[in-house]
């Protein structure tokens, strides 16, 4: 075997590979080929390092060089320099954005100092189409150690101890679901991954996929075991296509190795899985319509009871677990429950990952222990909000969950916490907002993703949250009325009580948020017409100054409606009859003459 | 690929495999290990810091140490090259000069194993930030 001298990491995920990694994976190749250096240095694909903002990420190892925004052309200068010269190429290191420093050790980052990864712990640092790699960090030990050392009832009860909660999004305690599915004897009974991450903005689950399969492929046949079960099924959306080859990959290499099939580590224990793919349809992560939609049936929820725990797919026994919990089992087992069970808040164990989105510096995927403050990890972690504006709110939970504001920031994040403050933990998007955010434009976003992703079955979804949207829109357009806000309320409660899935049910959440934390804005919308945030274009006109506007004619020319008119020098005015409100002359404008009213 | 048959095999295959990342996992904590550098600008490739560089991970590696040698760039002490510098774990570092492949193999003998000093060290004269 070769001994390396360094190996170089470049970030496969899908964020990094659509900018290029993959090219500049091949180019270091090359010029290592050309350089005679095969047998010095290695050239990694790995999964995601989280900090997508800087990408593409390449890591320099043994010495910890982490370089940012790389090019493809870059691979040349950091081999001449740093590999041949032990020159670290200063232009790609990450500047602290408050002491202008370079920093080369991703250790000393504002970013990774407050992070603790336990499901991210592979993404980044092994090569996640090389099971060998996984191996050599451990993977498929708890198997090891379930299937020789343990019964099913005692691995069951790790889990239970390890006070771990499904990261899906509503936090059921994993253990107890794995002993209500045990507890039901069935010719055959199914796991089941819930991969199907459908909030807007979330990535957490796709990267684990492609920067770690194994802890996935590895935990679900734990929990087969634990729970009775010789078949796995992956539900995944079609939209991950790399997710999707690095699962096969994963799971035809645990094959090869004896790890998935017939006797399992000479065991007697058969486990295997396959990859099931959905539409992309948001109501699909809702176990239920995801059972229906494996079978080939309409992605439509159906009432519990009977839970999937007494007949899930094909009417049998079937646990549901989401991609972030399982990838938490394989390291449970393995350090031990109390291990886990240290970490984290008091109801809340352990890290959750969080996907960092919106008007952020740091965009991102992150790693934190539970009960962490919104603060850290928007101002420390996330860098603060981009362009030095004011922070407004951020929303979690997707469009089940609700916006937080500045009240919120000092509140340590775990589920029971979230859902005291009105929003809940949901799969783990974060959108960060400003103050050019509407928040009612805001709300309407989400209920118009609800709106069109409602599967139609039941009335109070179907027929409730379109008529939230009209509401809104209404607003939106300075046509509301005091009465509506209070309409919306009471639409909110009905939808809650009485529709029939999880979908359903927290649909009305970012509306209920908003309204509690953002009252006066829904009232200047309705009251003074006024949209504070210009976002909400029927509620704002653009007017010229007569004072500031020297005649240049700029704004006239660019104004694609002929709606601003004037002689030469003299002040020009608009037209707000045949104004699109595009915003082209106050872009052009550069004496400031033309302001938003 | 033949089958892994048992926990006992998986666990051997782990541990032969772990050589293919231990550069890596080294990485993660650089201050619990040895820690040397290799001047390796003109002059030191010139008078064989490249063999030296190649000697010392190689032979590291076979003894298990778990080390992590890098190469960085002048360290000013030009008559003297190769220069090396060693960080035992808890330790001031110390720059070595003159370090041909014997001199290096005394370093590991000496230094490294037994923390014994050996000749040609040069009094550090510079100050670095990380």
């Amino acid at each position: 075997m070769a001994s390396y001298k360094y190996h170089i990491l470049v970030c496969g995920g899908t964020g990094c590979h659509s900018s290029q990694s993959n090219v500049i994976a091949e180019r270091l190749n090359e010029i290592i080929a050309d350089k005679h250096l095969e047998n010095d240095v290695k050239v990694v694909a790995s999964g995601c390092f989280g900090f997508c903002e800087k990408g593409p990420i390449v890591k320099i190892m043994p010495d910890n060089t982490f370089y940012v925004g790389v090019k493809p052309e870059d691979a040349d200068i950091i081999i001449a320099e740093h590999i041949i010269k032990g020159r670290k190429v200063e232009k790609l290191l990450y500047v602290d954005p408050d002491t202008k420093k370079h920093i080369s050790d991703s250790k000393h980052m504002g970013f990774y100092q407050k992070q603790m990864r336990i499901a991210l712990r592979n993404c980044g640092f092994i090569d996640p189409e090389n099971i060998e790699e996984s191996i050599a960090r451990g993977a498929y030990e708890g198997l090891g150690k379930v299937l020789s050392d343990m019964t099913p009832a005692e691995c069951i009860n790790v889990v239970k101890q390890s006070g771990l909660r499904g990261r899906g999004g509503a936090g059921f305690p994993t253990g107890l679901k794995w002993e209500l599915c045990a507890k039901n004897s069935a010719d055959q009974k199914y796991v089941v991954c819930n991969a199907d991450e459908g909030d807007p903005g979330a990535f957490m689950d796709r990267s684990i996929m492609e920067g770690d399969p194994h802890s996935i492929v590895e935990a679900m046949a734990i929990c087969g075991y634990s729970i009775g079960a010789t078949k796995g099924l992956v539900y995944i959306r079609a939209e991950y296509p790399l997710a999707i080859k690095r699962l096969q990959i994963a799971i035809s290499q645990a094959r090869e190795y004896g790890l998935l099939g017939k006797d399992i580590l000479g065991s007697g224990f058969d486990f295997d899985i396959e990859l099931r793919y959905g539409a992309g349809a948001f109501v699909c992560g809702e176990e239920t319509a995801l059972i229906h939609s494996m079978e080939g049936k309409r992605g439509e929820p159906t009432f519990k009871p009977p839970f999937p725990a007494v007949s899930g797919y094909l009417a049998k026994p079937t646990n549901v677990n989401n991609v972030e919990t399982f990838a938490n089992v394989p390291i449970i087992i393995t350090k031990g429950a109390e291990w886990f069970a240290s970490i984290g808040s008091e109801k809340s164990k352990g890290t959750k990952v969080f996907a960092l989105a919106g008007q952020i510096n740091n965009v991102g995927l992150i790693e934190v222990p539970m009960g962490t403050t919104l603060r850290d990890i928007i101002f420390e972690i996330g860098g603060g909000i981009k362009n030095g504006r004011e922070f407004k709110a951020v929303q979690t939970g997707g469009p089940s969950g609700g916006c937080l504001t500045k009240k919120h920031l000092d509140t340590p994040i775990d589920y029971d916490s979230l859902v005291a403050a009105g929003s809940m933990m949901g799969s783990g998007g974060m959108v960060v907002m400003d103050e050019t955010s509407c928040m009612v434009a805001i709300a309407k976003f989400y209920l118009e993703f609800t709106c069109e992703e409602s599967c139609g079955k039941c009335s109070p979804c179907r027929i409730g949250n379109k008529r939230m949207y009209e509401i809104l829109d209404k607003i939106t357009k300075g046509k509301g009325k005091m009465e509506d806000l209070e309409e919306l309320r009471n639409l909110a409660s009905v939808i809650k009580d009485t529709a029939l899935c999880g979908l359903g049910q927290t649909s009305p959440n970012p509306v209920l948020s908003t309204l509690d934390n953002f009252w006066d804005e829904y009232v200047e919308h309705v009251v003074d017409h006024k949209c504070r945030a210009g976002v909400c274009k029927s509620l704002m006109r653009y007017e010229i100054d007569p004072i500031k506007c020297i005649g240049c004619g700029a704004c006239s020319r660019v104004c694609p409606q002929d709606a601003i008119s004037g002689e030469k020098k003299m002040a020009h005015s608009i037209d707000t009859a045949k104004c699109i409100k595009c915003g082209a002359c106050y872009e052009k404008c550069k004496f400031g003459a033309i302001s938003i009213k | 690929m033949a089958k892994i048959k048992s926990l006992n095999d998986l666990r051997n295959m782990q541990s032969d495999l772990q050589a293919k990342i231990n550069l890596r996992e080294r990485a993660d904590h650089p201050e619990s290990m040895v820690q040397i550098k290799v001047g390796m600008a003109t002059s030191g490739i010139a008078s064989g810091a490249k063999e030296v560089f190649n000697y010392l991970s190689e032979e590291l590696q076979k003894r298990n140490i778990d080390a992590i040698v890098t190469q960085t760039g002048d360290m000013g002490y030009c008559f003297a090259e190769p220069t090396i510098e060693v960080t035992l774990p808890g330790q001031e570092p110390i720059v070595f000069g003159y370090v041909n492949i014997a001199k290096a193999k005394e370093i590991i003998d000496k230094y490294i194993m037994n923390g014994e000093l050996v000749e040609g060290i040069i009094p550090k004269n510079y100050k670095t930030i990380d």
